[in-house]
């Protein structure tokens, strides 16, 4: 066991655990987080999703060790001042989730897709998202879901700008 | 109605959210329910008496400020049933929908309805839900009129105030009249599905909540990381359990070698009974390293356990059937065939299909106080603790379930396995014990939807009227596992318990109404080499069946229609209207109707399929395919695209025509029509479980794959018919949704991809390789 420090969500926090653990399950088990599950712990589905600097993680195969000092965002962390994410928001005004067990790799991938691209097309929002898997096929919605908070967004900047 | 806010989602489904602190976690106290409210003897720390139906205030609880808690036994596996059981409760109740709540499935606190299956929620169980609230209204009715002085007949109810008609300054709240109190009204009926009091139901144009679409209450939770989920669960000195299972199916187990865990950080113990092993550590991650370290000593079984999944056709052709099902027989098919024009015969293969669940099968036990208590997300809670009490020999009101969310359960998912393995192991340990299963293991070990291998034979006359069409099916059914069974979860079988005769499995037919005159259905099952200890055991799968049998009858009904030259939609609507008798719930009609409702939707110009083949690289095509499930009916229309230098197919475009009768939520019924149909699109593009002679060998996301965003078609249209040939019936029934629209979907894509290329693609799943092949021996 080694103490490692991590910076989760915007709080420091501090945990016992072996250095090659998994992420997740130091996550999980160790600081209660729900956001990210347990899907495959290979990479493949996206359940454990993170944001790591921006970048939509698989918690599941990153050892807690190589993200000691790192910034890293949950599912939890998403909403700001008690305020949900547009994308939170455009995953209930679509009524996206079945069982809802994918959604947080869904919405931390989307995440880090519209950081990277505001405006994705239809065939940018397929391809950005297919390697994050979801059993209850709610897809077509995500992607509803997807151009909708891309385009609040959208309008909540340009509004930003007029104000400025 | 408008949406209710998030604020009250946050408040109602806080009701919901069970607390999953060791303090908390203790069925209805952890529901919020004050005390004196609760079915006598349902609370606290146990036993854990069944409750009683009969009782009124076992459904329903009032509180003083007005909102009110129903209690259901039912679990919401992600289609918003939960929703939908308010909207019906809170309209016969007559209470604003914000104002209510809905706790689920949980064996302790509600009524044992079974959990969920079959898609029956509103069908079956919604009606004793409807009847309990009807009579909680007339009892508060008649509380009011002692009360106020007014007779019953003198008073209005709107939302929980009941006030006179004459005077409306007389007026008293449900929460002033029975708030903090219990109703203590005897219900009567034989069973819970006929529970009813002695106030008549509403007719349906009197209900104002029912057909409208409030938002679901469970979404909030589940998209602010606030939702606790059955692995979520934690106890205190709780242990986390990892499975070892058999490398190669059918192997017996020889020898442990503790030694090589010993050394692991956190080990505690390995538990062994016959074939099954388990590996116990204080962390997870420690019990999932121990569990691939620990040193297993395994004997292969003498012979073969099945054929490699590429020999599994030829085997089941000619294999010796183990049973038959029952033969349906119309006319004189033999003779009509005979005397016929033209006969064609085809077969359609359709692979074992898992569960694969996103999330792996798991559960928590707690032992504590020569108790059990449970927690998991399985669909049948009641039947999971009854089973597990019988497992472990525990009388009945020592063991509860809790029913929490999780991954995505159609039918008989590993969660029944889970759930028995997490009570053996923590019975066995004395602590709280975790359990789940790897990737591998679910993908691997899950229960499958049976394999079939189908002949279709039809005759047409002179005119390319269907004069006999016969269907034979084989299906690898053989044991086909119950729900919770505590002879044939996979941990009994693996401890060496199990049923002295597996059960007999099926062989289903096709569900249609078409008209013809000379018919025959039969099929039998037939066993695969290993019977019992074997991953390919076959158990329900979202509409069990149903898109094994409809991709053939659907497919084949396409290649008459081809035959004959006609529009496969006109074929379908001439087979439909060729007889006029029709059942109590107009199936007939309802069928014509959402056959005529799909075509008109998509854009559907009549013409013989397949279609002049296009010049470029992208062929495209559409196809319909039809079935109904007990009253429900679905027709599918798929708009594809075959990429004739890859084999690829995307459906861009998808029609479903779909009569479930009335409809409680109409933006709930879509999504779950959208996703079922592409499930049963994943189905039919991708999934196959592959196997060789000792093992699966479809173990993960790339050697199973599934459908992805990639997939997904461009635009998807859902057409809500009412076909009732007299749509005002005061009665209109609400009839079942979800897995009906299953069915028809591979045949829909199938037949579209005829109606692109001329090829015909009579095996499951349609991936490039298998489409590509096709094309090339057909000159494509
Ligand atoms: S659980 Fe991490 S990618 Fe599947
Ligand atoms: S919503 Fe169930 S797996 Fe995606």
């Amino acid at each position: 066991m080694s103490t490692i420090k991590l910076t989760v969500n915007g709080e420091a926090r501090t945990v016992e655990a072996e250095p090659s653990t998994p992420l997740l399950y130091v996550l999980r088990n160790d600081l209660d987080l729900r956001g990210p599950r347990f899907g495959c712990g290979l990479g493949q589905c996206g359940a454990c999703t993170v944001l790591i600097k921006g970048e939509a993680v698989r918690s599941c195969v990153r050892p807690v060790s190589s993200v000691q000092g790192a910034e890293i965002t949950t599912l939890e962390g998403l909403a700001r001042g008690g305020v949900l994410h547009p994308l939170q928001q455009a995953w209930i005004d679509e009524q996206v989730p079945q069982c809802g067990f994918c959604q947080n790799g869904q919405i931390l991938t989307a995440k880090a897709l519209l950081d990277r691209n505001p405006n994705p097309t239809d065939a940018e929002i397929r391809e950005g998202m297919s390697r994050t898997l979801c059993r209850c096929m709610t897809y077509y919605r995500i992607q509803a879901a997807i151009k909708r908070a891309a385009t609040a967004m959208q309008s909540t900047r340009s509004g930003n700008q007029e104000v400025r | 109605m408008s949406a209710p806010s998030r604020r009250d989602f946050l408040r109602t489904s806080g009701m919901l959210v069970v607390g999953v602190s060791a303090a908390s976690v203790a069925g209805a106290d952890s529901l919020g329910l004050a005390a004196g409210q609760r079915t006598a003897g349902a609370q606290g720390p146990g036993p854990y008496p069944d409750v009683d139906f009969r009782q009124l205030d076992s459904w329903i609880v009032v509180r003083a400020d007005g909102t009110a808690t129903f209690h259901v036994g039912k679990t919401d596996l992600g289609q918003g049933t939960g929703t939908a059981f308010r909207q019906i409760m809170a309209d016969e109740l007559d209470i604003a929908y914000d104002k209510t709540s809905c706790v689920m499935g949980s064996t302790d606190v509600t009524v044992d309805q079974g959990g969920s299956g079959g898609s029956d929620a509103l069908q079956t169980d919604g009606w004793p839900m409807r009847r309990v609230a009807a009579e909680a209204r007339r009892v508060l009715l008649e509380m009011a009129s002692s009360r106020l002085g007014v007779p019953v007949e003198g008073m209005v109810v709107s939302d929980g105030v009941v006030s006179a008609a004459a005077d409306p300054s007389k007026r008293v709240t449900y929460g002033e009249l029975i708030g903090g109190k219990r109703f203590n009204v005897t219900l009567s009926g034989a069973n819970v599905d006929a529970t009813t009091g002695v106030a008549p139901l509403k007719a349906v144009q009197q209900l104002k909540i029912v057909g409208t679409s409030p938002q679901r209450y469970d979404i909030p939770p589940k998209v602010d990381g606030t939702a606790k989920w059955a692995v979520d669960v934690k106890l205190p000195g709780m242990l986390h359990a990892r499975n070892v299972k058999p490398p190669v199916a059918g192997a017996t187990l020889v020898s442990i070698d503790e030694s090589s865990v010993r050394g692991v950080p956190g080990f505690v113990k390995v538990v062994s009974q016959g074939n099954y092993v388990a590996v116990v550590c204080e962390r997870e991650e420690q019990a999932i390293r121990a569990a691939r370290q620990l040193k297993v000593n395994w004997k292969k079984p003498a012979t073969a356990p099945f054929p490699a999944s590429e020999d599994l056709f030829t085997y089941m052709r000619s294999a010796t059937p183990t049973s038959a099902a029952k033969p349906v027989i119309v006319g004189d098919p033999d003779a009509a065939r005979a005397g016929a024009a033209r006969v064609i015969e085809a077969d359609y293969d359709v692979p074992f299909q898992g569960h694969t669940a996103i999330g792996p099968a798991h559960a928590t036990a707690d032992p504590r106080n020569d108790q059990l208590t449970i927690y998991s997300n399985d669909m049948k809670s009641y039947g999971l603790r009854n089973g597990v009490a019988r497992f472990l020999d525990m009388p009945r009101d020592r063991v509860r379930v809790v029913w929490m969310e999780g991954p995505q359960a159609y039918g008989r998912t590993a969660a029944d396995d889970a759930g028995f393995e997490a009570a053996l192991l923590a019975k066995e340990l004395g602590r709280p014990v975790r359990v789940q299963w790897m990737r591998q293991e679910e993908t691997a070990w899950d229960t499958k939807g049976p394999a079939y291998a189908v002949r279709m034979r039809g005759a047409l006359d002179t005119q390319g009227h269907v004069v006999s069409l016969e269907y034979d099916a084989r299906a690898a059914d053989h044991n086909h596992l119950g729900y919770n069974e505590f002879d044939t979860v996979l941990v009994a079988q693996l401890t060496g318990r199990r049923k002295a005769q597996p059960a007999a499995g099926r062989a289903s037919y096709p569900s249609d109404m078409y008209a013809i005159p000379n018919r025959r259905m039969s099929g039998s099952v037939v066993p695969l080499p290993l019977v019992w200890e074997t991953p390919l055991r076959t158990g329900n799968l979202r509409d069990p069946d149903g898109p094994q049998v409809t991709f053939a009858s659907e497919s084949f009904i396409d290649e008459l229609a081809a035959a004959a030259k006609a529009d496969p939609v006109a074929f379908r609507l001439q087979l439909l209207t060729a007889a006029r008798d029709d059942d109590g719930g107009f199936r007939r009609a309802r069928s014509i109707a959402c056959v005529k409702a799909a075509a008109e939707k998509f854009g559907w110009d009549p013409r013989p399929s397949p279609k002049p083949r296009d010049s470029g690289d992208i062929l495209t095509g559409r196809g319909i395919a039809y079935a109904y499930r007990s009253q429900t009916i679905a027709v599918e229309i798929a708009e594809v695209e075959v990429n004739r230098r890859t084999g690829h197919v995307w459906v861009r475009r998808l029609v479903c025509a779909h009569d479930c009768g009335l409809v409680v939520n109409p933006e709930g019924l879509r999504r779950t029509i959208e996703c079922g149909m592409l499930h049963s699109l994943s189905r039919a593009l991708h999934e196959e479980v592959r196997f060789d002679t000792e093992k699966v060998t479809s173990v993960d996301w790339i050697t199973h794959p599934t459908l992805t965003h990639a997939d997904t078609p461009g635009v998807i249209d859902v057409v809500i018919v009412n076909g009732d040939p007299n749509p005002s019936r005061p009665d209109l029934p609400h009839y079942g949704a979800g897995e009906t629209v299953c069915k028809p979907m591979l045949a829909a894509v199938a037949n579209a991809i005829f109606d692109a290329t001329g090829v015909r693609i009579r095996r499951v799943p349609f991936r490039d390789a298998r489409v590509l092949a096709a094309l090339k021996a057909a000159g494509v």
